[in-house]
């Protein structure tokens, strides 16, 4: 397996590796000294540490010693959410990728979902398993502004957006279905291995 | 005993140092962005350093105290109706206390012996302007509940600051996608100007265009606060308290947390540039 540990401030390292949740659960089982929180995402683990207690040669030393062990993500159960699709950036998507608007949503309602991992911002969730032909970048400038509820994708990922935020991806519909709520146990709606299906529904 | 906001200013939100540790959930650091002039304002009236407080961005708030109450303001430099900056200052019952606009730096801190007691949200008052958490934007009407007053009372009269720098400059270590621009070190010879753009989540810059040496997407990884993400405008967006816990821009380096104090205060138009650490 490879590892490159990459530089990050002065209390954090950023592991690049294959198998980040195997990595994680190893260091989960026996964290080093000094490890204070990991922060799993696509293809990085961020190990974060207290600075008074270890520094990033030391981490990093040991970092290239640890073995991924097998991690089977929890099944989170199903939730399907449904989508009115009138995204601002609908009409670009269908032309950078060469299908209609209703093919673009009849791609998108038709993949299983998977919550990888949360991030961004709270109840953000990357949920992998989109068709290939919509795979389209970012942005190449991010809105200061996406409404909360706001279905859209980027990369290999789709994602709702929790609350109002700037954001790069490319907004193909919104949904009423709060992702977050703080006073629900959990207040994440879409943990790590939680399936998800989008439905198409009239505005 | 409570505080009235009877004017809020143009930005103002309790915060205190905020809620490390749930990056996994999405869930940010948040909490008072110069965190030295946050703890100074509580040490000021007796508090622990983590009592909730205001922050307030470029003045303008008026409160008003129900009971005799202590309170300090620190940060950014403005004017005040009655007692000085950086020491404690007594109201009366019914007294008012009025922040004008700040004349130099953003963000001033307004600690209230006792601290603010608004419910906690994942173990912290702080507002995320981002993660919407904690309490809402302070509005015009509020009352704000003020904790007990703890045992131990302010020692000290006046705890004098340095003037902010004309001319910030910002300490920064190499970030994990240095590799990506043709030229990092242009980051150090560049005068930038802060964007109007700014606000707790980032620090907008603007100069010339960084250049990118790779253009292929780079998959969302974990950032961390003072992070320099760069967008493929070129222009550095500064990460700050309240930034997202992800992003998919590269990195090019990362401020100190030392400095993130230094880069709170920093005005939009005003300029700032970057050196090595």
């Amino acid at each position: 397996m490879t590892v490159r540990l990459l530089p990050c401030g002065r209390r954090a390292v950023l592991v690049e590796l294959d198998d980040v949740l195997g990595f994680q659960a190893a260091l989960t089982q026996s964290p080093p000294d000094g490890v204070v929180e990991l922060v799993p995402a696509a293809r990085t683990l961020l190990v974060r540490f207290d600075p008074s207690m270890t520094n990033a040669e030391r981490l990093g030393a040991l970092l290239r010693q640890v073995s991924p062990v097998d991690s089977v993500a929890a099944d989170a159960g199903e939730v399907v959410i449904p989508v009115v699709y009138d995204g601002e950036d609908l009409a670009d998507v269908a032309a950078e990728t060469g299908l209609s608007e209703a093919s673009v949503i009849a791609r998108h309602t038709a993949g299983t979902y998977v919550s990888a991992f949360c991030g961004f911002a709270p109840g953000f969730a990357y949920l992998t398993g989109s068709d290939p032909a919509l795979h389209v970048p970012r942005r190449s400038s991010p809105r200061t502004r996406i409404p909360a509820g706001s279905v859209a994708i980027a990369g290999e990922y789709s994602a709702i957006y929790p609350s109002a935020s700037p954001g790069g991806w490319r907004l193909l519909g919104r949904t009423g279905v709060p992702v977050w709520d703080v006073e629900r146990d959990p207040p994440n709606l879409l943990p790590p291995g939680t399936r998800v299906r989008f439905t198409a529904v009239p505005s | 005993m409570k505080l009235e906001v009877v004017r809020p200013g143009f930005a103002t939100t309790v915060q205190d140092l905020g809620r490390p540790g749930h990056a996994a959930l999405g869930v940010g650091r948040s909490g008072a962005a110069d965190r030295e002039s946050f703890r100074l304002a509580n040490r000021l009236v007796g508090n622990p350093d983590d009592a909730a407080a205001l922050e307030v961005t470029l003045g303008g708030l008026v409160l008003r105290a129900s009971g005799v109450t202590t309170v300090a303001v620190t940060g950014a430099a403005c004017p005040l109706s009655k007692g000085g900056p950086n020491g404690p200052i007594t109201l009366w019952p019914g007294e008012e206390l009025a922040l004008g606009t700040a004349v130099s730096g953003l963000r001033c801190y307004v600690a209230v012996r006792g601290g603010i007691d608004v419910p906690p949200v994942l173990g912290s008052r702080a507002t995320d302007t981002l993660g919407k958490l904690g309490p809402p934007p302070v509005t015009a009407g509020m009352l704000l509940p003020i904790g007990p007053a703890p045992r131990a009372f302010p020692v000290v009269d006046l705890a004098p600051r340095a003037a902010l720098p004309a001319e910030p400059v910002l300490r920064v270590t190499p970030g994990p996608r240095r590799d990506w621009f043709t030229a990092p070190d242009e980051l150090l010879s560049t005068v930038y100007t802060v964007s109007p753009d700014s606000d707790r989540v980032g620090i907008r810059l603007t100069g010339p265009a960084l250049a990118r040496a790779r253009h292929d997407e780079l998959p969302s990884e974990a950032c961390v606060p003072g992070s320099l993400q760069v967008p493929p405008s070129g222009r550095p967006i500064l990460f700050h308290a309240d930034h997202p816990t992800t992003g998919g821009y590269p990195v090019i380096a990362v401020v100190e947390e030392a400095d993130l104090d230094l880069a709170a205060q920093l005005r939009p138009g005003q300029t700032v540039r970057f050196r090595a650490a």
